[in-house]
Formats: structure tokens, C-alpha cells, sequence
């Protein structure tokens, strides 16, 4: 992922020709892994999370923590997960705009 | 001392142009969160205004390419920008009345590139910087953001298949706002910046900044709070269309919707790509439908909007060449003020229209009836 961020900010804007595949080929990968993975992992975390525990008396229907320990540690997980990559990518976005030209 | 008169009305005119391309806009972070009722619609415009002002100071690199790499800056004039200006205004606004979420980028562009061929001719536009930085992404992106987003809400769906429908609504309507939240910030990073360009290209014309300069700080700060606050007027027109005509959108897809939006457009913005978020949005939405086994597309609509986008560079640069000719033919300061009034007289036309049949917070979300209003004054109910 760090090797992957600095080679972008390092190509910046500074592209010539008519088209550029290669940032195109990138913004469909990262944009699968970012765009797609990091929604699926959201609602892994989100499934973890409504996992019936021992715990708990009583689940209404749009309750979605559901008290398993585990399912509370999975979920917790995802979602940090899902946190800093969002943050990492802000933090790209911030340090090449303001750096190039 | 006149130029300098004139100078200001460009800044003026950019700021307005700044202030519908916030409300052209709002709904492509927020469209799919009203519409699923993740978020009030008053809140939802208020966060998403909020965030495009902190998105418009984390980039510059759209701007750079606007204000540098599209026309010869050498040839452009404080007029060309004006005309380019009124062209964009134009058009965005005629698309609004008619609900059509077409891309304000693409209005700016082609305004300034269609003032510019009439004031210099062809050899002023910079082909290859159009081509390669405006074109090839807005015919690749709205395709890219669909299959990000077919493929996020197939995975979503399969993924969250076993949960009791309440918890998963409930808890994917939270998922919604963060990812809508992260659209809003990508809108700002991306869109506020295409005005910072147009108003450092009239700077760089009028001789007050060097060509190939930095956007004035006073620059960033004023299209910040522009398009933040046109976006919190709302463009009802447009959330509608897009929360309500493309897809029924339920809070697993609007999530995978906006994530796919959010990464399309933030990725872009760090390779210089000025594209449309309004094409991106457009794409994810018509992936969430098609990711979704059982959900509808209303390809009709879909094929008017694809419409909308092919004509909107000429017809934007159409207006902006007329109105250069206008200017140009008397002259000056007044032929610029001429151009001002009849801007004026053609937006007050055009808001009047919108009158007859309104779409606001309280109707945005009525059943879809094949109109961006849902239905006409004086016919029930």
C-alpha cells in the first residue's frame, strides 16, 4: 500500500500522450479494492456485529448489535480497518495536491 | 481601470457559476441518502456543504489543470473567461429545470473552450490537453464507477444476505452517511477547484498573476464558501432524479453507491483528472442497480441523461461562443455588461419556469412519475 501511494505522488499530473493507460489501469484496481472491498468488509463487520450472543435478553428488529464477544471483536476490527484506509487515502489526496507544481 | 471593473465581474460571474455547481451537485453525494431516509433532507445538504468547504483546501492539482492545461493561457481574455463563464452558467441551469444531473465540469469546460475558439480559433485550445484530461474520463468514468459499484453491492448483498432486514437497513443507513460524507469531501476536493482555475486563468489573463502561477489563497477561500453554500441550497430537481428516477434504492446498494462514487473521484482528483462527479455518482447508482439481483434500472431515464452528456460540451461552448460574439461585437466594458444583463434576463427566465412545477424537501421523495416534478401545479394532489 506505502510503496503503492508513493509512485502515484510521484507521477502527480506531469502525464503526456493522449491517454494514459496506466492511471487508468490504477484507478480501476485501487477503485475495486477501495470502492468495493472496503464496502464488503464494512458489511462483514456489520454482519459480525448482529451476531446473537449469550447475553442478551431481548433483540428487536433494527437492533444490530447483537452481543457476541467474538462478533464484537471481528467487527470492531473491520471497521478500523475500513477507518484507516479512508484516512490513509485523505491523507494521499492531501499531501500530493498541495506538493505537485 | 476598466480592466479592472471587468476583472471583478469575471470573479463575480465564477463565483455564481461556483454557487450552481454546488446545487447542480448536491445530489450526487446526497441523492441516495435522502432517498433512503439515512439522513433528513435538511441535514443531508447541510453536511454536505460543510464538507465540500473542507474538500476545497485538500487539493490543487484539478486546478492547476484548468487553469493551465486546456486553452493557451497566452491567448485567453478576461472576456474569453467571461463568455466561457456565461455559457456554463446556462447550460447548468437549463439542465436543472429539466432535473437532468448533467455535469457542471463539462458546462465550465465547454463554455471556456467554445468563448476561446471564437475569440482565437482552433489553434487555442490546447486538443490534446481536452482529449486525454477531459474526454477519455468522462467516457471511462461513469463505466469505471458502475462496475466498482456492481460489484460492491453484490458483494454487500451476498455478504449480508442472513441478517434480519431491520438491523441490516438500520445499520448500512450509518454505513450510507459515512460514504456520502466522504462523496461530499471528494465533490469539494475535485469540483470547488474547477472555479479556483477559471478565476486564476482570468487572474493570469488580466496580467495580475504570473502564467503558471499557484491559486491565490483569497481565490480558495472565496469558491469554498461559494460552493458550499450552493450546495446547501439544494438542487431538489436533480437529488430527485437521481434518489428516485434511476434505481429504488435501498440502504445496502445507496452505501455501495457512494463508496464506489467516493473512490472514483478521489483517485481522479490525485492523478489531475478533472472529471465529472455527477457521472461517477450517475455510474455507481446505475451499478447499484445492476448489482442487485431483482432491482430495476429505468434505462429511459438513464438514456436521457447519457443524452444530456454528450450534448453538453458543444452546447455549453455554443453559449459561450454567442455570448463572445455579443461581447466582442460591442466592445468593452459594455459589451461585457450587455452579456451580464442578458445572463441576468435568461436566469431570471429560467427560475421563473422552474416555478410551475417545484420540486423542494417535502416532495423530493414521492413516488417517480417519469418527471423530474412530481407533478404540476394545480393538478392533484
Amino acid at each position: 500500500m506505502d510503496r503503492y501511494g508513493g509512485s502515484v505522488a510521484g507521477r502527480g499530473c506531469s502525464v503526456n500522450g493522449w491517454i494514459n493507460l496506466r492511471a487508468i489501469w490504477e484507478i480501476v484496481v485501487v477503485g475495486l479494492v477501495a470502492g468495493a472491498g472496503l464496502p464488503a468488509l464494512f458489511a462483514i463487520g456489520l454482519r459480525a456485529l448482529g451476531t446473537p450472543g449469550k447475553g442478551r435478553v431481548k433483540v428487536s428488529d433494527d437492533d444490530f448489535i447483537g452481543g457476541s464477544r467474538a462478533g464484537i471483536a471481528i467487527a470492531a476490527t473491520c471497521f478500523a480497518v475500513v477507518l484507516a484506509a479512508i484516512g490513509f487515502g485523505i491523507y494521499i489526496i492531501v499531501i500530493s495536491g498541495h506538493g505537485a507544481k | 481601470m476598466s480592466n479592472d471593473v471587468v476583472l471583478a465581474l469575471v470573479i463575480i460571474t465564477g463565483l455564481s457559476f461556483d454557487f450552481t455547481n454546488g446545487f447542480h451537485d448536491t445530489a450526487n453525494a446526497m441523492a441516495t441518502s435522502i432517498a433512503t431516509k439515512a439522513l433528513g433532507p435538511r441535514t443531508a445538504v447541510g453536511l454536505s456543504a460543510v464538507l465540500n468547504l473542507v474538500g476545497a483546501f485538500l487539493s490543487l492539482s484539478v486546478a492547476a489543470t484548468i487553469a493551465n492545461g486546456l486553452v493557451s493561457t497566452g491567448l485567453v481574455t478576461l472576456t474569453v473567461v467571461f463568455a466561457g463563464l456565461t455559457g456554463a452558467i446556462i447550460w447548468n441551469l437549463i439542465t436543472w429545470l429539466f432535473g437532468i444531473p448533467s455535469s457542471s465540469s463539462h458546462a465550465l469546460i465547454g463554455g471556456v473552450m467554445g468563448a476561446t475558439l471564437a475569440a482565437a480559433g482552433s489553434h487555442a485550445v490546447k486538443w490534446q490537453g481536452l482529449v486525454s484530461k477531459v474526454i477519455i474520463p468522462a467516457v471511462l468514468s461513469p463505466f469505471i464507477a458502475a462496475l466498482v459499484a456492481t460489484v460492491g453491492t453484490y458483494l454487500v448483498y451476498r455478504i449480508s444476505g442472513s441478517m434480519r432486514e431491520g438491523s441490516r437497513r438500520h445499520g448500512f443507513r450509518i454505513g450510507q452517511v459515512g460514504s456520502a460524507s466522504l462523496v461530499s469531501l471528494a465533490h469539494g476536493t475535485n469540483d470547488a477547484q474547477k472555479t479556483m482555475g477559471i478565476i486564476t486563468l482570468a487572474l493570469i489573463a488580466n496580467g495580475t498573476v504570473a502564467a503558471g502561477a499557484r491559486t491565490p489563497l483569497w481565490v480558495i477561500v472565496l469558491c469554498a464558501l461559494t460552493i458550499a453554500a450552493g450546495t446547501y441550497a439544494g438542487g431538489w430537481r436533480v437529488i430527485r432524479t437521481l434518489g428516485k428516477g434511476l434505481v429504488e434504492i435501498d440502504p445496502p446498494q445507496g452505501f455501495a453507491a457512494e463508496s464506489s462514487s467516493a473512490a472514483v473521484i478521489l483517485l481522479s482528483t490525485h492523478f489531475g483528472y478533472s472529471l465529472s462527479t455527477t457521472q461517477v455518482a450517475t455510474g455507481s447508482i446505475l451499478g447499484c442497480g445492476l448489482g442487485k439481483k431483482g432491482a430495476q434500472v429505468r434505462w429511459n431515464v438513464a438514456g436521457r441523461m447519457g443524452v444530456a452528456w454528450i450534448i453538453t460540451l458543444p452546447l455549453a461552448g455554443l453559449i459561450g461562443a454567442i455570448s463572445y460574439f455579443i461581447a466582442s461585437g460591442v466592445g468593452g466594458t459594455a459589451g461585457i455588461l450587455l452579456d451580464l444583463v442578458l445572463l441576468i434576463a435568461i436566469s431570471a427566465a429560467i427560475y421563473w419556469r422552474s416555478r410551475s412545477t417545484r420540486v423542494n424537501r417535502k416532495n423530493v421523495n414521492s413516488a417517480w412519475t417519469g418527471m423530474a416534478a412530481p407533478s404540476r401545479a394545480g393538478v392533484a394532489p
